[in-house]
């Protein structure tokens, strides 16, 4: 069923994919610590899609969040998760912990 | 406290506006309170049961558990959402703005009365089992009184709850003529969102294409950190910077439950007018 969805769609809209989009993605590494996210200022490519993971270093669980990216994820204490992201267009994108949102960073897209 | 309030109130907020609305749409359907009370509940339950699981989940469908459980709660929404408007353009004949007649449909079985549990009790389980982590990760790791902390959960919910009771009497407000016809545009709106939701789930997980990552940016305008772009996300989708998929799933979603709204309307006008 996902795949005939996928396919489905990947066929409709194919033309409007870009070419970047079919290389293996880039890996970035987020790491959310008690008070900040290391780093809190991620630089990562426009125009592609790159996997992003998020590991969780504090005690207990975390929610990974951004409005701007349109991501939510929990990650229990301890844990590492990954998500697609992108392909961005060039900006800033904040991101935080939803379970503490005063820790927050953004995600730059060059 | 406070924090820990104001966190589960945001979490608590759309279950909360989605079960008012439920309950204003199906005003005069006896049994409606059970049903809609047992979603509630089961809901509950079930994030309790999720909270437990969180980290079997996330590791589930290669890593993708979490994205497919939430998206296929939010379909599942989005379904009993559609279902249940269809059913009431169907019927709108036979209620002719008098909320008692339809009373009548329903007793007599008629209504899909189980798809309201299901909107209320998927409402409440896509926040919830957040919800539960969360009020249960602070009291085992604050320092602060444990007691404390889940008084700030139980304000929160309260709180949350209250938006929603506000939303509900604000409706109830609405001549029961007219209600329906309003309550059928939310729901409509709501089972879009959703789905724009759900969309963007698979995005995340690597299954559906973004088709571009921010179409339009009102951001300077709202943002969804806000509680008014926290509720107008809820009742209609609202999204600063949209991914080009979600615009999809909301036009499909709208296209998918409204065509047949409006297929099954048609005949009772030209009847309304015979009359």
């Amino acid at each position: 069923m996902r795949f005939l969805l996928a396919s489905l769609f990947a066929l409709l809209l194919a033309p409007l994919v870009p070419a970047a989009y079919a290389a293996d993605p880039q890996v970035f590494t987020l790491t959310l610590h008690e008070t900040q996210f290391e780093p809190a200022e991620l630089t990562v490519p426009a125009n592609q899609k790159i996997e992003l993971q998020v590991v969780n270093q504090t005690k207990g669980p975390v929610e990974f969040e951004s409005h701007d990216l349109h991501r939510e994820k929990v990650v229990t204490a301890g844990r590492r998760v990954s998500l697609s992201i992108g392909p961005l267009n060039p900006g800033s994108y904040e991101f935080f912990n939803d379970f503490n949102p005063k820790v927050r960073g953004h995600l730059i897209a060059r | 406290m406070l924090a820990v309030a104001i966190i589960v109130f945001r979490e608590t907020l759309e279950a909360a506006l989605i079960v008012s609305i439920v309950l204003a749409a199906s005003l005069g359907a006896p049994g409606r309170g059970r049903w809609i009370a047992g979603g509630v509940a089961a809901g509950a339950i079930g994030s309790g049961i999720v909270a437990l699981f969180a980290a079997g989940i996330a590791q589930a469908f290669a890593g993708n558990g979490q994205e497919l459980l939430n998206a296929t709660i939010l379909c599942l929404a989005v379904c009993m959402l559609g279902w249940h408007n269809v059913w009431m353009a169907h019927h709108a004949k036979e209620m002719a703005g008098d909320a008692r007649a339809l009373g009548r449909q329903v007793a007599a079985g008629a209504r899909p009365l189980a798809a309201l549990a299901v909107i209320t009790g998927a409402a409440v389980l896509r926040e919830g089992s957040e919800t539960v982590l969360f009020v249960f990760g602070v009291i085992a790791s604050s320092n602060d009184a444990p007691l404390l902390m889940f008084a700030g959960g139980v304000l929160g919910l309260l709180a949350g709850v209250a938006v929603g009771a506000a939303l509900y009497f604000g409706l109830l407000r609405i001549p029961v003529q007219r209600l329906f016809a309003v309550t059928s545009g939310m729901v409509l709106l709501l089972a879009a969102g959703l789905a724009s939701q759900a969309a963007a789930f698979l995005v995340q997980a690597n299954i559906l294409p973004p088709l571009g990552n921010e179409i339009w940016d009102t951001s300077f305008m709202l943002t969804e950190n806000s509680i008014p772009g926290r509720v107008l996300h809820t009742l209609i989708g609202y999204v600063a910077r949209p991914e080009g998929i979600q615009l999809v799933a909301f036009v499909a979603t709208l296209l998918a439950i409204g065509i047949p709204m409006r297929l099954i309307a048609r005949p009772n006008r030209v009847a309304a007018v015979a009359e």
